[in-house]
């Protein structure tokens, strides 16, 4: 019997039980002799200088080993591109210990380096520093009079400015039928991955190092590294095998990384550099962001202009954007249409791509705008979606690679039940409860960029697979497993994946949904080559069996070769590699997407939401009862890697909707909140009944696997579909995130 | 880290002698609280007296007059699952079992809860001025995100809120708190344990410095036939009040005999209206004059630019809660609104 094809099984993660056991080692976890502990020092002023550091009583501490702070550190390098990473925004890069200026609360100052991180962390409570403090401005909705148009940089690749205006907007408004103008907001969040920032680096001696990072991207911080300490490449390694969840965090290198690496290469010895959860608040966040929308429509429910206007927050040293306003017109036909982006720099640390990144940010306001004009014409929302569904993508002009949202509707709709609803607002109830069904869409561009693989068939005929990748959690490293399987033939339990190891073969930062379709490319095309090779090596056999045969005329399966029509004809990938001398049999290849096909089409993955509601009629207290997510997002790998991070996208979708939030106090330019106790994520007790649908979706053009990714599509509609129940539920429209149970009293 | 020394305690002159000794030296009970602010920096312990091994107070017995004592260091889990507690005094096993997670309830004792400090985001973080954690510095609550503050009972110097679950429950039921000190011992009505902050917000309660909770009564009234504990939080489960009620009533013929409702999330102790509990008595136990009640308890209550939403949000819990309370099976797990 023929190997079963890999792809579209539901394997489980092959390291899991690594992780559920503790035998998995996260870049925190690496212990050395004579290892050395850093705490960072925090600037506990939002805004000013550094007068002083007086070092005396923590230095005094027995083994206590060194403070570094902007006075005593080495020289280091010196341009701004030296500090830009592969995510880098378009300005200057935050440098840790640069100079004495202090440019946003919680920004890192100094570090203790000592023989124990208690101790470190002690010697850090005795430090006495003095500032000169100066006025500050965090608060988004107070400085939206500042607002600017966002520079552009190499960032803007993946984050193309908004699409031009068409038509006329403001004539198309004022003489439409139906309107809704309205205004959004939601403040600060933090990732807060489980695993805490940390980075372990082994000094190796002759400038070598060898670093355990949290990261989502090896090649990413060993380039950095090399970068500002003037190291060569090779000789910086960059390891992470684990990562206890990023969710776009690990895409810049952390300031963690920096000051061990830096106080290694001075010490020569090894240096750990781990965060404390409230360290976990001093650095990127998604930002605050205000939205304004305006839709009208004909008498029929068709959009005839659209308005889309998004002011986000960055900071004073770098222009961090992010595709807010760009979905509506991709999703919604318009003649007329005005996208408009901005930014206010304010003094914060800059932000950062957090899970679906503007994605979501704009779906809030688009999908509450659609749902609030839904009730205007008194057009189901559904109806009102499929009403203006455009099969193109109208904002460029250009076809979609595929797109079955038609399907994820329906499908979406029959499993959740949507035809009992009751149009009317606060028409459904269950004993005490108000009871609200809502629905939204969610769009999330199917991304691929340039990687490489290694392939190789080892002397046991079983092969082995490489790329510096990192897996974030997601399941990356099995779905690797099961392409390159299916690229030779082999079971999964035949293929060995190395990974999370800048030794390896390149790949870009993970993030983005563009992984599995990059790294999946990337061994696909090192598969075929691998394949070739092999076929050659073994028609070079001594009277090989196929040597008047073509690669065409043969199969690989069960690890071997054999003639298509008649399997009993074959030579096993063990003999070809005996045949070598023993020598394993080795690709290396470099895969590029044909960026000139791509071009001719939008490539995205398409959700429907379904929510139902309970509010609380006296008392407002909500809860996501029932909740169907349906998706197309081409070939799904893993049917169940792909529906937990569906899942968790839609647990996240609660917290952004009702739960989470980084409590700022704007007068005193700090965030509030920064423990796991206060910051709000959902608990079980907050989670209920969730469904995920994945609708077939066959695309030829996106990449040749025909996938799109699966990581952020979760999070973009189910957020306003929540939005949009509560409404159905109470009748009460709640613009900002999280919505607070009180606004509904 | 700050260095301490431990010291394991056997019995109270033991303790007593260790406490007086340092001025930083602090009993330990389940460490839950006390930790945490060790490690944040905000309490600085030169010794812990470990106090869980002291003899006596590690059981719940019955006393002479039909009450129940909880010694101070059995732990929150198991008072909540007691089978005196659950079948006579069903109103603080639900207290308890809203509070925290099953983690820390089972390290958490009963002494130890009703010393818990205030979660006020700026007593936690030691940059920011706070009378509480350091008299004299100001209040940063005032003007700053307020939304989990005080409405009752506040002063100018501090808005906090005592965080406690447990207590809301011991508030209404008439708890009595027995102390061990050098100078002997005493016992404390509940009413009368914790303070509220006027000029000492520094002060969280009336225990003086060196004593020990040793047990807490409860008189023999448990209110077992009607109760109800309601708990209004930004999630639904380990996370502190924003509002909660305990509500114990006593009904005959139809009417109210006795009434008791605490408000917990409100005040800088757990809130209790004698006014608001005489008014119900002999009155029908209906939505409307639970209603009543609800203004008279909120009466004078004081708002900040966050937090006005809890004078309507108490009101509107009360009146649920007691009417939760006449048919107690409705209560749901997480002290969630009745469906
Ligand atoms: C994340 C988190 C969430 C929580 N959520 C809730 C919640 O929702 N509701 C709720 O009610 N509580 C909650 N708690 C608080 C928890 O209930 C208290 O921390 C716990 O009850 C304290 O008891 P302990 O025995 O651990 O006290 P410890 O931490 O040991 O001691 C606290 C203080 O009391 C003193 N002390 C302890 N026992 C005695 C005694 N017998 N005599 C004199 N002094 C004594 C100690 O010196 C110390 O100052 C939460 C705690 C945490 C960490
Ligand atoms: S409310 Fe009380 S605890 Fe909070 S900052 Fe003010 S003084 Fe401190």
């Amino acid at each position: 019997m023929s190997t079963r094809p890999a792809i579209g099984q539901p394997i489980s993660r092959l390291e899991g039980h690594m992780k559920v056991t503790g035998a998995a080692k996260y870049a925190g976890e690496y212990n050395v002799p004579g290892l050395l502990y850093g705490y960072v020092i925090n600037s506990t002023i939002t805004k000013g200088k550094i007068i002083s550091f007086n070092t005396e009583a923590a230095k005094a501490l027995p083994g206590v080993i060194e403070i570094f702070t902007h006075e005593n550190r080495p020289s280091l390098a010196w341009f701004d591109l030296s500090y830009a990473d592969m995510d880098a925004p378009p300005g200057s890069p935050f440098r840790p210990l640069y100079n004495a200026e202090v440019s946003s609360n919680g920004q890192p100052i100094g570090l203790v380096v000592a023989e124990t991180f208690e101790l470190a962390r002690y010697a850090a409570t005795l430090m006495e520093i003095q500032y000169e403090e100066e006025s500050f401005r965090v608060d988004l909705k107070e400085n939206l009079a500042e607002a600017h148009t966002p520079s552009i940089g190499m960032a803007t690749m993946l984050k193309p400015p908004p699409p031009k205006p068409k038509g006329d907007f403001e004539e198309a408004f004022a003489n439409s039928y139906a309107q809704v103008s309205a205004e959004y907001f939601h403040g600060t969040e933090h990732h807060n991955p489980m695993e805490l920032f940390a980075t372990t680096t082994i000094y190796e001696g002759d400038g070598k190092l060898t670093i355990y990072d949290k990261t989502q991207g090896t090649i990413n911080s060993q380039l950095y590294v090399g970068n500002i300490f003037g190291l060569h490449f090779k000789d910086v390694r960059v390891i992470s095998p684990y990562v206890g969840g990023a969710f776009g965090s690990g895409l810049r290198p952390q300031y963690q990384l920096f000051l061990s690496v830096m106080a290694a290469l001075e010490l020569k010895r090894p240096v750990r550099v781990t965060l404390d959860r409230s360290q976990m608040f001093t650095f990127g966040h998604r930002p605050q962001t205000v939205q304004y929308t305006r839709f009208g429509t004909d008498e029929y429910g068709k959009i005839i202009a659209m308005n889309h206007k998004a002011i986000g927050e960055t900071s004073k040293n770098e222009d961090y954007t992010e595709n807010v306003v760009n979905w509506a017109n991709m999703l919604y036909a318009s003649k007329n249409t005005l996208m408009q982006y901005e930014l206010v720099d304010l003094d914060v640390f800059s932000p950062l791509d957090m899970r679906a990144p503007g994605g979501s940010t704009g779906s809030h306001a688009i999908e509450s705008t659609m749902d609030e004009l839904s009730y205007k014409l008194k057009i189901d929302p559904m109806q009102l979606r499929l009403i203006n569904y455009s099969e193109k993508d109208d904002s460029l002009g250009r076809p979609y690679s595929s797109k079955e949202l038609r399907q994820c509707y329906l499908q979406g709709a029959e499993r959740f039940g949507w035809a009992e609803r009751n149009p009317e607002p606060r028409s459904m109830r269950r004993g005490n409860k108000l009871i609200g069904y809502g629905m939204a869409t969610g769009i999330w561009e199917a991304n691929h960029l340039p990687a490489r693989a290694e392939a190789i068939i080892d002397s046991e005929g079983k092969l082995q697979v490489s790329s510096a990748v990192t897996d974030i959690g997601t399941g990356m490293m099995t779905i690797m497993a099961q392409i390159a399987a299916d690229e030779l033939g082999l079971p999964v339990e035949d293929v060995a994946i190395s990974y999370g190891d800048s030794k390896m073969p390149f790949a870009p930062i993970q993030g983005g949904s563009f992984t599995t379709s990059t790294i999946g490319s990337a061994i696909k095309a090192a598969g075929k080559a691998l394949r070739k090779k092999l076929f050659k090596k073994a028609k070079d056999m001594d009277s090989s069996i196929f040597s008047s045969m073509d690669i065409e005329d043969v199969a690989f399966r069960d690890g071997k070769i054999s003639v298509k029509d008649s399997p009993a004809l074959s030579v096993s990938f063990k003999e070809i590699v005996a045949a070598n001398k023993g020598k394993a049999i080795k690709t290396i290849n470099f895969s590029v997407p044909k960026f000139f096909k791509l071009k001719k089409y939008s490539r995205a993955a398409h959700s429907a939401v379904f929510v139902e509601v309970e509010v609380d009629e006296q008392l407002g207290v909500i809860n996501v009862t029932r909740a169907v997510t349906a998706v197309a997002a081409g070939r799904i790998i893993n049917p169940k890697t792909a529906r937990s991070q569906i899942l968790g996208g839609m647990v996240w979708s609660v917290s952004k909707a009702l739960r989470e939030e980084t409590i700022t106090d704007y007068r005193l330019g700090k965030y509030m909140n920064q423990n796991l106790g206060e910051y709000h994520i959902p608990v079980h007790a907050d989670i209920h009944d969730m469904d995920v649908i994945f609708v077939e979706e066959k695309d030829e053009n996106v990449n040749e696997l025909g996938t799109k990714g699966v990581g952020e599509i979760g999070l973009v509609g189910m957020p306003p579909a929540i939005a949009n129940a509560v409404y159905h539920a109470t009748g009460k429209r709640i613009n900002q995130f999280p919505i607070h149970f009180d606004s509904l009293l | 880290m700050n260095n301490f020394s431990y010291i394991k305690a056997n019995d109270l002159p033991t303790a007593f002698g260790h406490v007086r000794l340092g001025d930083a030296a602090k009993y330990i009970a389940g460490g839950t609280n006390l930790i945490d602010l060790m490690k944040y920096n905000l309490t600085k312990a030169s010794s812990l007296v470990d106090i869980n091994h002291l003899v006596g107070n590690h059981d719940i017995e019955e006393l002479p007059d039909g009450g129940l004592r909880l010694g101070a260091f059995v732990r929150n889990a198991a008072t909540a699952y007691h089978p005196l507690v659950e079948e006579r005094y069903p109103l603080l096993s639900r207290a308890i079992l809203a509070g925290a997670s099953a983690q820390i309830r089972n390290m958490a004792t009963n002494g130890g809860n009703l010393l818990q400090r205030t979660r006020c985001y700026y007593f936690y973080d030691a940059n920011t001025p706070c009378n509480k954690r350091e008299p004299g510095s100001g209040c940063s609550a005032i003007l700053g995100y307020n939304r989990i503050m005080a409405i009752l009972g506040t002063s100018e110097s501090c808005i906090a809120v005592f965080p406690s679950d447990m207590c809301v429950a011991l508030a209404a039921l008439d708890a009595v708190v027995n102390i061990s000190g050098e100078d002997g011992e005493r016992s404390l009505a509940f009413a009368d344990f914790h303070r509220l902050p006027g000029d000492t917000p520094e002060l969280d309660n009336n225990l003086k410095p060196g004593e020990i909770i040793t047990s807490i009564d409860i008189p023999q009234k448990g209110f077992a036939r009607n109760y109800s504990y309601l708990k209004l939080r930004d999630r639904n489960s380990y996370a502190f009040a924003l509002v909660s009620v305990a509500t114990g009533l006593e009904l005959e013929n139809g009417l109210i005999k006795d009434a008791r409702i605490a408000l917990g999330g409100v005040a800088h102790k757990p809130w209790r209206v004698k006014e608001a509990e005489d008014f119900l008595k002999e009155k029908e136990p209906s939505a409307e004059n639970f209603a009543q009640a609800a203004e008279i308890i909120l009466f004078g209550a004081k708002v900040f630019e966050y937090n006005s939403f809890k004078v309507e949000l108490a009101k509107r819990a009360i009146v649920r809660n007691c009417m939760m309370a006449l048919n107690p099976e409705s209560q749901l797990p997480g002290a969630q609104p009745s469906a």
